[in-house]
């Protein structure tokens, strides 16, 4: 297991983790027409968490998160299917992109934008599940030896 | 606009990701495990009466046009493959209420069901062939993580050779689709097969039907590659293996079905002719494997590989009276299977064990339980007048009329050796006094328990009698979807809005 609590990781962690998720957020909303979207920016946001528990531990980052990861990808899923149904009220198929302008900051809100913040909260939910069940499962055998 | 071709795919994913976000709690994911598959039967139930009043619903998902995007389609087959998977999922998770452990159900059980019942109500409605594959993927990831739910050692190894032999299956569905899509340079099914039909190299589409008739035989579990089925179907919850039983070989069978008709029916004395030598081994093989099992959920096993044996066989002959019978023997299969698996399960709930050294006394002590076991299991020989007896007629007279003698004469013993072995289970499990050396049984099912056990099974039952006793609509609906299937131009011109030249 690393050895957590190194001075450099620890201070690098906690100013590294809001860039990171910065930057995710940023790939996120790009995606649409740019390279980005929410796979890759889901990616990077874990990253930053897995960042921060190299460098605290599990317990620490599970107190950080607040939400367990399971709920992100339940969460994530649901928005996915919700992201189908409201080109239903349109009178067109499934999934057909709906757009609205919200008109006081000029920003294009779209089904496929709630469908990619679904796939980046599935995204980190998984990852950090896996990674979670790794670092602890490893801890666990420290602590019987 | 018509919804509901898209409603049974999107409804059990949602479940599945609602059941998710409610992991705590547990009487919340049962109450959506309910409502969903009861939701997905409703709208399954819709979508069957609008195909059979308006013909083919087809829906371009995100409004991309066909063959660009991807088509939903849902004809006769694919609308009534999509009411059974609602009667069986609605039936399975009453059932799973009384008969999946709570050890199970943190695991992730519900979720899992909704996926796997998305995966399967999808293959029975994409029009486009690689869509199938994903849907196949889908169904598979969702089915192995059921399968070893609970790990226990012989869950591994049944699901060791079921994952390696399905990851084969699709390793050859994969390639033969790159192959297709490399010499039509489409992957809609429609067009696909109006492309198919202006190609002249005969022998390379050959080639791609005998890779398809493979993979999805694999999934299918024909001869000579079922041995998967046997070795892991009776590993898992009881209510597992049912759905298991019910649905997943029959999307390789749907599969057959849909690729056999529409893409590859250019040579049929080739294709057709292998098939019905599979249909015939796979058949006789599968009750042959049965009569020497003494295990309930494994002599049932062996039988689901006998039962494909004649969907397929329905396919093979290739004729309307025998693409009927065919369909009509999956409906019924379907249901039947399912329910004996049921009953297996409540007896394991009784008793504790699905050996059948170890069972007995089961009529003295549960005679309604006896009952609902023969109606099926006789259904299941083809006795009249279940709804065995007339699938089996027809697709018989089928074979007769086809002057395939041999295979026609197989089907008959096949009949009588599966009636062989219902009258073993029932001999053992029911008739014979209790074994001396029996376990001690588990604790009784509560009251509220005992209804849901027997909810499922008796609605099962009542479709069973239904199908045999009033079959004249349920004939009626599989003379109309063969008549689609011995059509393809209907499809092709549903599909792609053009009027088809043949």
């Amino acid at each position: 297991m690393i050895r957590s609590g190194t001075l450099i990781l620890h201070v690098a962690a906690r100013l590294l983790m809001p860039l990171q998720l910065l930057f995710s957020v940023f790939l996120l909303l790009r995606g649409h027409d740019e390279p980005g979207g929410g796979f890759i920016a889901g990616l990077v946001a874990s990253g930053a968490f897995a960042l921060y528990l190299f460098a605290f531990g599990p317990r620490a980052t599970r107190q950080m998160l607040r939400v367990a990861p399971q709920d992100l990808i339940g969460l994530g899923l649901c928005l996915g299917v919700i992201s189908a149904l409201p080109a239903w009220w349109q009178g067109q198929p499934f999934l057909t992109a709906q757009w609205w302008t919200i008109p006081w900051i000029d920003f294009k809100f779209s089904t496929p934008l709630i469908f990619d913040i679904g796939v980046y909260l599935v995204v980190q939910g998984s990852v950090l599940i896996a990674v979670l069940a790794l670092m602890e499962g490893d801890s666990e055998e420290v602590s019987h030896d | 606009m018509n919804p509901e071709v898209a409603l049974p795919i999107l409804i059990p994913l949602f479940s599945g990701a609602l059941s998710l976000l409610f992991w705590r709690l547990r009487s919340m994911q049962r109450l959506v495990a309910v409502a969903g598959t009861a939701a997905l039967l409703i709208t399954s139930l819709w979508l069957l009466a609008s195909v059979s009043r308006d013909g083919i619903q087809v829906m371009h998902m995100g409004n991309w046009p066909a063959p660009f995007g991807i088509s939903l389609v849902a004809d006769l087959l694919g609308a009534i493959m999509v009411v059974l998977t609602g009667i069986i999922g609605f039936a399975v998770a009453l059932f799973s209420l009384a008969t999946v452990g709570r050890g199970h159900e943190a695991f992730g059980y519900f979720p899992l069901m909704h996926l796997l019942l998305a995966g399967v109500a999808g293959a029975f409605l994409t029009g486009d062939i690689f869509n199938l594959y994903v849907w196949f993927e889908v169904m598979l990831v969702a089915s192995f993580a059921l399968l070893i739910l609970g790990s226990e050692k012989a869950q591994m190894e049944g699901a060791i050779k079921y994952v390696a032999l399905n990851l084969l299956s699709s390793v050859i569905f994969l390639s033969a689709v790159g192959l297709l899509y490399g010499l039509v340079g489409t992957l809609n099914m429609a067009d696909i097969a109006q492309r198919l039909g202006q190609l002249e190299e005969g022998g390379l589409v050959d080639v791609l039907a005998m890779m398809f008739m493979v993979a999805f035989g694999i999934k299918a579990a024909a001869f000579p590659l079922f041995f998967w089925l046997p070795a892991s179907y009776h590993t898992p919850p009881v209510a597992v293996s049912a759905l298991f039983a019910g649905l997943l070989t029959k999307v390789g069978v749907y599969a057959l079905y849909r690729v056999f008709t529409l893409i590859f029916n250019q040579s049929p004395d080739y294709t057709h002719e292998i098939l019905l030598w599979g249909a015939g081994l796979t058949m006789l093989t599968g009750v042959l494997g049965a009569a020497a099992q003494f295990e309930f959920r494994r002599i049932l096993s062996f039988h689901i590989v006998s039962q494909i044996g004649y969907m397929i066989l329905g396919l093979a002959l290739f004729t309307p009276l025998a693409l009927v019978g065919g369909v009509f023997y999956i409906m019924h299969h379907i249901i039947v299977k399912t329910n004996l698996f049921l009953v297996s399960g409540f007896v394991h709930r009784l008793k504790g064990s699905y050996q059948l050294k170890k069972l007995g006394g089961l009529y003295k002590s549960h005679p309604w339980l006896a009952v609902l076991f023969l109606i099926p299991a006789f259904s299941l020989a083809g006795l009249p007048p279940l709804s065995g007896f007339f699938a089996k007629f027809v697709v018989i007279r089928a074979g007769l009329e086809a002057e395939a003698y041999g295979v026609t004469f197989v089907a008959l013993l096949v009949g009588l050796l599966t009636l062989y072995s219902m009258v073993k289970i029932w001999a053992e499990a029911f008739w014979k006094a209790a074994p001396e050396d029996a376990e001690p049984a588990p604790e009784a099912p509560s009251q509220r328990e005992q209804w849901l056990l027997y909810l499922p099974i008796v609605g099962l039952a009542l479709c069973t009698l239904a199908i045999g006793l009033y079959g004249a609509p349920i004939y009626a609906l599989a003379e109309a979807s063969a008549a689609q299937l011995m059509d393809p131009g209907r499809y092709i011109e549903a599909v792609l809005g053009t009027e088809v030249t043949p």
